[in-house]
This record gives C-alpha cells, structure tokens and sequence, in this order.
C-alpha cells in the first residue's frame, strides 16, 4: 500500500480501448433522440434538442410496456424458481454422493451441458405445442429445467464444503430432512444463491432462440423477441429503431450500473466454479 | 456422523439396529426432493434429445405420417453441399473468433490488472457488453457496418469500403467475426482476471531481483499460472461460437447467400420453415458429436500443456 503511484501509460490505453466498448451505445443513446435528418446530416453529432418522439412511436408500435411486461415476468419467476428448486435438487445430490444412484443422477444432470440446443429444438416444439405450453410459462418452465445442468453443477460444488455435522445437530433435534435444508442449507447458500440469480438473470432476460421457437402468439413476446420482429417494420428509420434499441437495452443497463460488483462476481464466481 | 445418531432419541431405546433403520428411511426425502426435478428434466430434455435422435432415422416432416429410412439422412448430409458449408462457416467462425478473444481478454485483463486508476470503473466498463443482449448488440453493429462505416468511406473517397461488408459473400463473416469478440471478450477478460489476482506479487519480486524482464516475466510466470484459466477460456468460446446465432440472425440473417449461416441457423432455418425436420434432426446429432468432440480434445490437449508448462 506504500507505493501510490499509478501506472498511467497502462490507465490511459485502457481508457483509450474504451471507446470501443461505448462507441456502439453513444450511436444507439444519440441517434435515438435525433430526426432522420439530423442523423443523414451526421450520425455521431449529439442530437439538437432532446426529442423524445422517436420513444413515444417505438413505444406504441412494438407494444413495448406489454413486452417490458413479459421480459420481467420471466425472467423474475424463472430466477425465483430456479433459485429454490434447483438448489433443493443439488442438495439431495451432494448429500448421496457416496450413493451410486446420485452419483449418476449427478452426471446424468451436469451431462447435459454438453449438449446443444438445436438437437433439441425440433422435437421440443412439437411437444411443447402438444402440451398446450407455448407460451410464457412453458417458456419459464423450460429454463428451469435447462439450468438444472449447469446449476446442480455449481450447488453441489458449494454444499459439498458445508460441513453436515450442524445438519445432524438439527435433525437429532427432532428437525424434518426438508425443515433442515430450508432452515439451515438454504440461508447458507445465499452468496451461491446470488451467483445462480445473476446467471440465470441474464440468460433469461437477454435469450432469444428459445423464445423465438417456444412463444406463438405475439402478446407474449419479450423484448429481444420484439426487436426482431419489428426489424423490417422499422426499416430505414433507424431514429425509430435505435429509441426501441436503448428501451430494450435500458433496465438490464440501469441495474448493471448499481449492482454492478455484484453482476461481476456473481458471473466470475459462476465461471471459476467451473 | 454416526456418532449423532446413536444419541437419537425417537423410538426410545437408542440401539444400533433402530437407528439403522431411521438411516434407511430418512433417504426417501431425498428422493422426494429429486424425483418431481428428474421427470421433468427427462421429459423436456432427455425426451427431445431421444426423439431427434430417434427421428433422425425416419422420413419425418415435423407432421404428419413417417417411415424409417434408416442412414439415408445421414448420407444426405454428407452429400449436402449447404451442409458443408454451414460447417466450414461455423468453424472458420469460432476458430478465429476464440483465438481473437482469448488474445484481446488477455490483454486487457493484464492491463485491469496493473496497478491503475479508476480500477472499477473500467473493469465494469470492459464488463459491460456481456450483460446486453447479443441481438440488440447485433443490430446496433448492424446498421455500423451498413450505414455508418460506407458513409464514412464515401466521404473519405475510400471505394473500397463504400459498400456493406454485410453483404459481401467473401467479407461478411469478418463483421460477425467483430461482434463476437466485442461481446464475447468481456466475459473472458473478467475470468483471465480472476487468473491473475490469483498470482502472489511475491512472484514478481523475486523474478525482478533475478533480472527478469517483462516479457520473460509474463511467458514464464504470468502465463503457466493462469493456464487453467487459458483452458477455461478456450474451451468455452469455442463451444459458445460453435453455437453462433443470434448474431447472424441480427447482422445477415445467415446472407448474402447461405455465406454465413452457421449450423444451429441452418437447422433452425431448414428444419422449421424447410420442411426438412429428420434431415436437420441428422444434422443436429452429428453437430451434437462434433461439439463433445471438440469439447473433449481441447481439454486433453491444453491440460496435457498445463502439466507441461
């Protein structure tokens, strides 16, 4: 802590790579405010007034709210329910490990990392329209159980290092298998909890091919979804366009610029465990 | 644990053989906690993956009356010149792509991790695109290399880059190329850098009292310690770009042509909207083969570096 001097030569090329990362978002922030003639006059000028039409057009022709509406739906209840039933899933597993039924459990789960959607993609449409649940809760439904893989995986990790003799404790004490996973695992697992909320977060609110398959009917299409149905109806009015963009863009934006420390230990824990 | 149970006092009498017994029950909660988890992970993911295999043996067209055809749609396959070339494509695509993001990542994590100013903010600023969505992401460099770039190159009177590289059939993988990376490297740069902080500066002492320069320091230090990181990074950016769609569908929707449509679009493509549901399940399962493949080989190999290095 002695040596306070900074590297500047490194500071001001990473600063400089920068406009890399942002020069996409100042053309989507500054082109969403201008009129088409200002932007054929020059795309990257700032606009000349705060116009905010360009919002209120893409906001009536994408339906946005009801898209907003079906993005946090979601992905708030896929996170909810993930968060509880996979954890439970994982602790079941970790605790019979020594027991080769689970451990083939175990595998069987984490296996299908592996396996890529399109080979799931034709038959599950099929099924999924069979069953009646092509809609926004077949949709919730399915990431649950498709983030079984990769989740068990994290958990089992994390309650393995939890060690079982306060479990025991609890259990002599007259306490249900259940009553100690709930009372005593679960609260334990918040920071591992937090990790598989901001994955499994940013996987549903930011997919696009299983929505684009999985949800028929237009009222209930997300945000990404929205994006590119309108694509063509935008055409080249890229003010109109780019205003639905930043819209789209915005929620996920504003809680990374809050939470970010979170967001990014959330994802480097996820991705060290593995 | 043993030790607790023979204090158990439900049932009286704490004896060995009851508390086996209440050992051999107390299981079945567990059982419960999996079994409702297990029906339908096998019904919306092992099911599907049967079927498509299954499937991948018939004349199906997503509807209707089928028959086996045996390897039929697997011969196809290998015959289909599309085929061909959504894997050339593909692979092209996430070799270039994984090793531009693992070279880019590296360099900016080793940056993030020297000693800077506005460390947080830039780790979140180089962090940023991989929590936006790649579609939206997609679209925005759409309309960069569409409109943006050609009136920048008119205007300078470079002829060259007058017209979209979206629409070049030799370029066009270029621009999806620089997508990727863009996105991609934000999640890679943060992982290299988990590497890094990892690293005792201890290390780097001694190394500098032993007159080691940078570039010594980096290749015989830095690097061997962060391998298992090396091979994380590698192996999935290679399995995620094999994956590719989302930017194809936003950039060129998998044109001009089929010059950049990759596997999981060509079997979106074809499979739903072509009518060619078992050939494209034939498909999806030689894919499915490649990835684990792929998958497989990378790790043997990079570990067998890390032991070496």
């Amino acid at each position: 802590m002695e040596s306070k001097r900074y590297n500047w030569p490194v500071t001001i090329l990473l600063i400089f790579g920068t406009i890399f990362i942002l020069f996409p978002l100042y053309i989507t922030v500054v082109n969403a405010f201008k009129t088409p003639q200002e932007t054929a006059q020059s795309i990257l000028a700032l606009p000349s007034s705060f116009n905010i039409d360009n919002f209120l057009r893409a906001i009536e022709m994408t339906n946005f709210f009801n898209a907003l509406g079906n993005s946090l739906y979601v992905t708030l209840l896929t996170v909810v329910l993930t968060v509880l039933s996979n954890s439970l899933v994982a602790y079941a597993i970790a605790r019979n490990m020594h027991k080769k039924t689970y451990r083939v459990l175990f595998y069987y789960f984490v296996s299908a990392m592996f396996v890529p959607f399109p080979i799931i993609m034709l038959p599950i449409v099929n099924q999924m329209s069979a069953i009646g649940l092509m809609n926004l809760n077949g949709l919730v439904l399915l990431y649950i159980v498709y983030g079984l893989a990769f989740n068990v995986f994290l958990y089992t990790g994390y309650i393995k290092t939890i060690p079982k003799e306060l479990e025991e404790a609890a259990i002599v004490d007259g306490c249900s298998r259940w009553g100690v996973f709930w009372r005593i695992i679960f609260p334990i697992l918040a920071p591992i909890n937090a990790t598989v909320a901001i994955l499994t977060a940013l996987w549903a609110w930011n997919d696009f091919l299983l929505p684009l398959v999985i949800l028929g009917d237009r009222a209930d299409h997300t945000l990404p979804l929205v994006q590119y149905v309108f694509q063509s109806q935008f055409g080249t009015n890229y003010n109109l366009a780019f205003s639905s963009y930043l819209m789209a863009l915005l929620p996920m934006l504003l809680l990374y610029i809050f939470l970010q420390r979170w967001i990014i230990s959330g994802v480097t824990q996820g991705a060290i465990k593995s | 644990m043993n030790g607790f149970q023979t204090t158990k006092r439900r049932g009286g009498v704490p004896s060995p053989s009851s508390s086996n017994r209440l050992t051999m029950r107390k299981p079945s909660a567990y059982a419960v906690m999996i079994l409702p988890a297990l029906i339908l992970f096998f019904s919306f993911h092992t099911l599907p993956v049967l079927q498509g295999i299954f499937y991948s043996f018939t004349d199906y067209r997503g509807f209707g009356d089928w028959n086996f055809v045996g390897f039929q749609n697997y011969i196809s396959i290998f015959n289909d010149s599309r085929a061909y070339n959504a894997y050339f494509f593909t692979f092209q695509f996430a070799i270039v792509s994984t090793v531009l993001v693992n070279i880019i990542s590296l360099i900016i994590a080793l940056g993030l991790n020297a000693k800077i100013k506005f460390h947080k903010t830039l780790r979140a600023v180089y962090f940023m695109p991989n929590i936006l969505s790649i579609l939206i992401v997609g679209f925005i460099f759409n309309f960069i290399f569409a409109v943006y770039i050609p009136g920048i190159a008119d205007s300078l009177g470079i002829t060259a880059l007058t017209t979209s590289i979206l629409g070049s059939r030799d370029y066009a993988w270029i621009a999806i190329v620089i997508v990727a990376v863009w996105q991609a490297a934000a999640f890679n740069t943060i992982l290299y850098l988990a590497g890094l902080s990892t690293i005792s500066q201890d290390l780097y002492e001694a190394s500098s009292l032993d007159g080691a320069n940078k570039w010594q320091e980096f290749w015989k230090i830095t690097f061997p310690l962060i391998a298992p990181f090396f091979t994380i990074n590698m192996v999935l950016a290679m399995k995620n770009f094999l994956m590719v769609f989302d930017h194809i569908v936003a950039m060129t929707g998998g044109g001009p042509g089929r010059a950049t449509q990759s596997i999981s679009l060509l079997i979106y493509q074809d499979g739903f909207a072509g009518g060619q549901f078992a050939l494209q399940s034939a498909n999806a399962v030689i894919y499915f083969v490649i990835i684990v493949t792929v998958s497989i080989f990378q790790i043997r190999i990079l570990q067998k570096r890390e032991v070496q290095m």
